[in-house]
């Protein structure tokens, strides 16, 4: 048995490993200097950091630029869908409807709707309508993209507060909005704050839309993209860590609701 | 009637956001004569068009036995099992381009992979070079197990949670050795999750293309990639959303697959 232990044990370690060898190799990679990044073989250990890969990447054109446009897309993106998926699910969560079964297998299904599908005829949308290469029309696509998603994990959260201390509330005068805020708002925070840094890095993390919808205020990952091909690899390691970064924080954040926003919600 | 008022805003803004550009986009491929034409004779359209499937096929499969044996792993209990689950789930925040130049900077030609088989005596290989496709292939392969495997993951470990120990137990009492408890006992009541994710998977699979456009330039095109070079470099939209049409195409006939293939 302790035999079996270990043969577990060793196996973790190792899917660890290469779950986070890459991400210390692009660490490391990114806080090198130019001088060390051009050496080969290249050190293994941080022998030699330095910011100035870092640094040269934060002046190079578009890269503020784009970092600006992807935390403003990104807040307004959440915000955004929150105002919009908020109440959807909450209606989910408390009423029955005719149609919402319908409704939430609408929700569903723009699962299965590749982005570029939506972002090409918008790009022309959009252009008609003055939105194109602006931080609103990627936004309102974002916020397509990541609202069933709010609704979905809203309304799972509203299901956990129970209506009886709402009705109570509201049996000692309070209207429903006030009872909404006062009451069910306060328990159900935590879930709507996991919910907005999902859909955060969804946005963040978002390329091919941002780069069809956008030409000169472009996001990051847009302005990383479409610069690739002409970038030092000093300027692609930094990017990619510039990437990366969110990600670490937020899963570390968010590591309670995990398997309930991808694993059994999001089905 | 407050019920329709709290509904309401999100419907208009799928209706305007989803289904409306999904009308027009049919409307606009097809309207251009010879778009499906010009999209079919671009030599590069099949290329990129047998590499998605080959991703697919070769990637899918090792994702799945890798999430499953990683979720049975975590069912074990280990040590430090908060710090493992926490690395395990790091990629499912990463994006494909992200994770393209993360990989690129172990498999580029003065990279990490090249510098410890240097370290170890051995001489460099130029992993992504066209000269070399199936390395070149087996980057991108590995990239995308890398940053993917965690959804499928995440879905199975709360499937697992379904699955009550009391059956697998009851198994073991009776004789069962670990490889019968997991083909009769836990695989079957997994299957739902595994639909699920088998789905998702594919469609989210059928989308990739900027860890490959990081990896390889264009020499490894993607459908995806596709449109994005007919969009933005060709400057052809109506290529692009044709290409586009036919990756929606192939996740709905995935997903009826899948449905019709898993059905009880």
């Amino acid at each position: 048995m302790t035999g079996r232990r270990w043969v577990i044990q060793l196996l973790c370690v190792l899917v660890s490993l290469f779950m986070a060898v890459p991400i210390y190799l692009i660490t490391l990679a990114a806080l090198s200097s130019r001088e060390s990044l051009d050496r080969f073989p290249l050190p293994l250990l941080p022998t030699s950091l330095s910011g100035e890969t870092m640094t040269t990447f934060l002046r190079s054109t578009g890269v503020v630029g784009g970092l600006i446009n992807s935390i403003t897309i990104g807040l307004s993106t959440v915000v955004l869908s929150l105002a919009i998926g908020l109440p959807a699910g909450y209606a989910l969560a408390r009423y029955a409807f005719r149609g919402k079964d319908a409704y939430q297998i609408g929700l569903l299904l723009t699962r299965a709707l590749p982005i570029v599908v939506l972002s090409v005829p918008l790009g022309r949308t959009f252009l008609d309508l003055g939105l194109y290469d602006t931080t609103y029309g990627v936004t309102l696509l974002h916020t397509a993209l990541a609202l069933p998603t709010t609704i979905l994990i809203t309304s799972a959260i509203f299901l956990g507060v129970p209506p009886e201390q709402e009705e109570a509330a509201m049996i000692f005068g309070a209207s429903p909005l006030v009872a909404f805020v006062r009451v069910v708002l306060p328990q159900a925070l935590p879930g709507i704050a996991a919910s907005a840094l999902f859909t955060f890095v969804l946005s963040w993390n978002e390329v091919l839309g941002a780069s069809i919808l956008t030409l000169g205020r472009r996001t990051l990952p847009a302005q990383l993209l479409a610069t690739l091909a002409d970038s030092p690899l000093a300027f692609r390691f930094a990017g990619g860590l510039a990437l990366v970064l969110p990600a670490l924080i937020f899963i570390a954040i968010v590591r309670r609701y995990l398997l309930n926003m991808w694993g059994t919600t999001l089905r | 009637m407050r019920k329709l008022w709290l509904i309401l805003p999100s419907i208009v803004f799928m209706t305007a956001l989803f289904a409306w550009p999904l009308v027009s986009g049919v409307l606009q491929a097809f309207s251009g004569s010879g778009t499906f034409r010009r999209m079919v004779d671009d030599p590069y359209f099949w290329e990129a068009a047998r590499n998605t499937a080959l991703l697919i096929v070769a990637l899918i499969p090792l994702q799945f036995a890798l999430a499953v044996t990683m979720a049975l792993l975590m069912r074990e209990k280990p040590r430090f099992a908060g710090l493992h689950f926490y690395l395990w789930v790091v990629p499912l925040a990463i994006s494909d381009l992200a994770a393209g130049l993360v990989w690129l900077s172990i498999f580029t030609d003065r990279g990490y992979l090249n510098s410890i088989l240097e370290k170890a005596g051995v001489e460099s290989y130029a992993w992504l070079s066209v000269e070399n496709p199936s390395t070149m292939f087996l980057a991108v392969l590995i990239a995308e197990l890398w940053r993917a495997t965690a959804l499928v993951f995440v879905i199975v470990v709360a499937g697992l949670q379904n699955v009550p120990r009391e059956y697998d137990e009851a198994a073991a009492v009776f004789g069962a050795t670990y490889w019968q408890r997991l083909r009769h006992v836990i695989l079957p009541q997994l299957k739902p999750s595994l639909q699920v994710a088998l789905i998702l998977r594919t469609i989210l699979a059928l989308e990739a293309f900027a860890v490959a456009q990081a990896l390889t330039g264009r020499s490894f095109p993607l459908l995806v990639g596709e449109t994005y070079q007919w969009y933005y470099t060709l400057q052809n939209p109506n290529v692009a959303t044709a290409i586009a049409l036919v990756v929606l195409t192939l996740s709905i006939v995935a997903s009826i697959g899948y449905l019709r293939l898993m059905r009880p």
